[in-house]
């Protein structure tokens, strides 16, 4: 296991470095200059400009500005943003507790869900179950995400008045957020209320952000499981005369989950990165939208930063994936 | 220390034990973030919005809801007779704020106005780097080549020498670059090693005193109960920020905030037909224009631009692009602006004479590019539907448009080109309610090549501006800018669009908002009644 692990750890070295270079590279083929995007319509004058390249070190050549972004990375310094004027690794950890938290909840969402419907649209297969749980999937998939939150909102927070409509929690409760996750947060606050208040925050993103991979998970799950009731040891299990549930949940579901599980890493790397529109649409403080925002703004050092935490970040989420093949399939490990 | 715990240590002031926020909280759903609170150095009116409204002052302040300059943490001020000197008298006993890092042991005096702006423009002041200053609108107001020398004459009396007489400058003391700022606060922060404090734990003389700010979420402030003018109406302000306009007013409606800004222009209407929100509206500070580029034929020639004004219908821009949010503009000033001259007549919609005047200058089959900025703004929120109407006006006339378009910052750049190729589509929003912020900078000689779009320089119109500058009062400057949009309509070098307006929504609880000229939101003297 830990010559696995380890072979897996050494592939990060060369995605690092090229990840490095990618983020760098990419935003400066964007057309358009940060400080003349920053000065807008009002214009800069030629000296003026060349005083902010030069304060800014745009004015060096491009191998040498990587070479310093480069020395800076393995630093730890990822940099000053250019907009807020704060280093870029104070920003993302300000508002990647937030992606976290949600993105959790949104895949805790779509797994609990997702799961049992693909297994019971599995063993119910062409019956009226398995149709109705898998068209269920499909427009879930199929839905916008913009028209989908605006939906639940004017439902749940206009008409019903259920739910809040957006932030991420009663701006009444007000107490330090050490950790940066609302749910821990507002228990260790102690006031009366706050967990609940987040909570309730917490729903309609979460239904919105994980609608997706809901629908992802169980037509992947339905799918792996139909795959694998039809193989030869779950009929011998059969005949054996084991109970149904113990046959679907022990010995195929178990058999299943490999591809799902990859279905699920690839979906948790994809949330991890941002869910921009539901940031936006939530008003969820995350860096989806700090991203966006920062790529607009031609704000070099975030966007390439930022991109390359991110990819940091799903690099870890693919090799704890990974190593989940390995202990639920010994075969892989021994590879 | 993560930057949130220092922000929280930072700010962790008295009030933090009542940490739940008291009834007498007003809610302001805010469309974005601010780059940070120091508001010099930033040129974002969210910003300012966040920073130099509730927490700081200036020497001169703008009456709210108007343009009109009046004594802020200067009481009083004289201009010298050659208009090169003027002599700021300051308030005494105003108080600063404090923070958990910082208690001030003086009042406000002259050492922190030659601070705030020593800062700014001398590279060998400590704080001139601090927060990667860049200055952007010390430097845009032309701060540097203006102020020779600020002096402290004693603690409450400060004077400063300029290279030039210049009228507008008590209207750009009163704008948030000026904002007064702790010279006491920035030394401890300075020796503390922690110098961006000024910028992330901002302390001000303000109405409200900065509490906390949660990135991308929310922003704190709290009533400063020293405050040296009119105490705030309520206890606390909050800002939720929330970029999408339409769950801004499902807050709203909610009751979750009291005050939205910028509604989606479709949903005024249903807004104002609603029984539990209030819609207030004002013409904003802008102008949005097209403007030829009068170097390059056939468009050298008045009476072509003339012509190709009079094909367009600017009430079809006003209901498509505007959705009726907007009103048109006959002048280059926006009509909320002293000097507006009323008397100008805009030239009327009316194709067949505009076709004949053509002819008449014997220019057929023209071609003209229009270039459509990929931006929305205030003063123009869809610039490729407007281009698309002027294309089509256009083609009644007979000339035949391409709609060109890049990305802003190269549209920002190749647009100020002298030998540019068609017609630009871009707006202004006013600085400090001054026409000559206007005038001079959008179509004065000296912006040709730069911000003068229309690269036109008139002389005439030049002197006119010119001398409306060093003039002391309004009343003598008045008859010379009135001057100056007539010969702006006889000369054409745009064409007017339109001023956006301004709406407000907000609770009926909500009382005292007033809508600002130049575009804050200040809730400095805004109640909740019962």
């Amino acid at each position: 296991m830990l010559n696995y692990v380890l072979s897996r750890l050494l592939t990060f070295v060369p995605t690092f470095i090229g990840v490095t270079l990618i983020s760098f590279m990419f935003i400066r083929l964007l057309p358009g200059d940060p400080i003349i995007v920053m000065a807008g319509e009002r214009g800069v004058s030629p000296e003026r400009y060349a005083e902010l390249s030069a304060q800014f070190g745009y004015d060096r050549p491009v191998y040498v500005q990587f070479f310093e972004y480069l020395t800076g990375v393995l630093q730890g310094d990822l940099g000053t943003s250019f907009v807020t004027k704060r280093p870029v690794w104070d920003e993302f950890f300000a508002l990647f507790p937030a992606t976290l938290e949600l993105s959790i909840c949104a895949m805790i969402f779509a797994v609990v869900l997702g799961l049992p419907a693909g297994v019971i649209a599995a063993v119910n297969r062409g019956k009226f179950f398995d149709r109705a749980l898998m068209s269920t999937a499909l427009v879930g998939y199929s839905m916008p995400i913009f028209w989908w939150a605006l939906l639940l909102i004017i439902v749940f927070s206009g008409n019903l008045q259920w739910t809040p409509v957006s932030g991420r929690i009663d701006l009444l409760y007000y107490f330090p957020d050490p950790t940066g996750f609302m749910l821990i947060d507002s228990i260790a606050s102690g006031q009366k209320g706050a967990f609940l208040s987040a909570v309730r925050h917490l729903l309609l993103p979460t239904i919105v952000l994980g609608t997706i991979p809901l629908a992802v998970i169980a037509r992947q799950t339905r799918s792996a499981m139909l795959e694998v009731l039809g193989e030869d040891y779950i009929r011998t299990a059969r005949s054996k005369g084991l109970s149904p549930g113990r046959i679907n949940g022990i010995h195929a579901l178990r058999n299943a989950l490999i591809p799902v599980i990859t279905v699920i890493g690839l979906s948790v790397g994809t949330l991890l990165a941002g869910a921009i529109l539901t940031e936006t649409i939530f008003s969820w403080p995350g860096i989806g939208k700090w991203m966006v925002d920062s790529i607009f703004r031609r704000d070099y050092p975030v966007v390439q930063g930022g991109l390359l935490l991110i990819a940091v970040m799903v690099m870890i989420v693919n090799l704890t994936v990974d190593m989940l093949y390995g202990v639920i399939n010994p075969k892989i490990r021994k590879r | 220390m993560s930057f949130r715990l220092s922000l929280f240590a930072g700010v962790a002031c008295a009030a933090l034990g009542a940490s739940v926020a008291s009834a007498q909280s007003l809610v302001y759903c805010s469309e974005g973030s601010p780059e940070g609170f120091d508001p010099a150095l930033y040129t974002a009116g969210t910003t300012f919005d966040a920073s130099s409204h509730p927490i700081y002052n200036r020497l001169t302040e703008f009456k709210v809801g108007t343009t009109e300059v009046l004594p802020g943490l200067a009481e009083s001020w004289t201009v010298s007779e050659d208009g090169k000197t003027v002599t700021f008298n300051l308030r005494k006993g105003v108080k600063f704020h404090s923070n958990a890092n910082f208690t001030p042991t003086r009042d406000f005096n002259a050492d922190d106005v030659i601070f705030s702006f020593d800062r700014q423009g001398n590279p060998d002041n400590p704080y001139n780097e601090v927060s990667g200053g860049t200055w952007e609108y010390f430097a845009g107001m032309s701060m540097p080549e203006l102020v020779s020398s600020i002096e402290k004459v004693d603690d409450y009396t400060v004077k400063f020498n300029l290279t030039r007489p210049e009228a507008p400058f008590i209207a750009n003391m009163a704008m948030d670059f000026a904002s007064i700022v702790s010279k006491e606060y920035a030394d401890a922060m300075m020796e503390a090693g922690t110098p961006e404090m000024l910028n992330q734990a901002p302390i001000g003389t303000g109405p409200f005193a900065f509490q906390a700010y949660q990135k991308d979420a929310v922003i704190r402030y709290l009533r400063n109960d020293a405050y040296w003018g009119d105490a705030a109406k309520v206890q606390s302000l909050i800002f939720a920020i929330t970029p999408d306009a339409s769950v801004r007013y499902q807050k709203v409606q909610a009751g979750e905030c009291h005050v939205m800004a910028y509604p989606n222009p479709a949903d005024v209407q249903a807004m104002k037909d609603a029984e539990d929100v209030v819609v207030m509206e004002q013409e904003g500070l802008n102008v949005g224009y097209l403007a030829y580029n009068t170097k390059v034929a056939p468009y050298d020639n008045p009476k072509v631009r003339k012509a190709l004004n009079m094909a367009i219908d600017k009430q079809a821009i006003i209901d498509v692009v505007f959705q009726g949010s907007g009103q048109i503009a006959k002048n280059p000033i926006p009509p909320t602006m002293w000097s507006y001259n009323e008397a100008v007549e805009d030239d009327a919609y009316d194709p067949e004479a505009a076709k004949k005047m053509l002819a008449d200058e014997g220019v057929s089959d023209l071609n003209l590019k229009i270039w459509a900025m990929p931006v929305q703004r205030p003063y123009n929120p869809n610039a490729r539907r407007m281009a698309e109407l002027m294309q089509e006006d256009f083609s009644k006339i007979g000339v035949n448009v391409e709609i060109v378009s890049y990305e802003w910052g190269e549209y920002l750049d190749r647009s100020k080109a002298e030998d540019r190729d068609g017609a630009v589509l871009l707006g202004w929003t006013g600085d400090n309610g001054d026409p000559d912020n206007f005038l001079a900078v959008l179509l004065g000689c000296d912006g040709v090549g730069a911000s003068n779009r229309a690269q036109w320089c008139n002389e005439e119109f030049d002197e006119a501006i010119n001398a409306a500058k060093v003039l002391p009062t309004q009343a003598e400057r008045t008859p010379l800018y009135e001057k100056a949009q007539v010969i702006f309509k006889e000369q054409a070098p745009w064409a007017t669009i339109a001023h956006s307006v301004v709406y407000m929504t907000m609770r009926p609880e909500v009382d005292g908002y007033v809508v600002h000229p130049l575009g804050g939101h200040i809730f400095n003297q805004v109640g909740l009644s019962q």
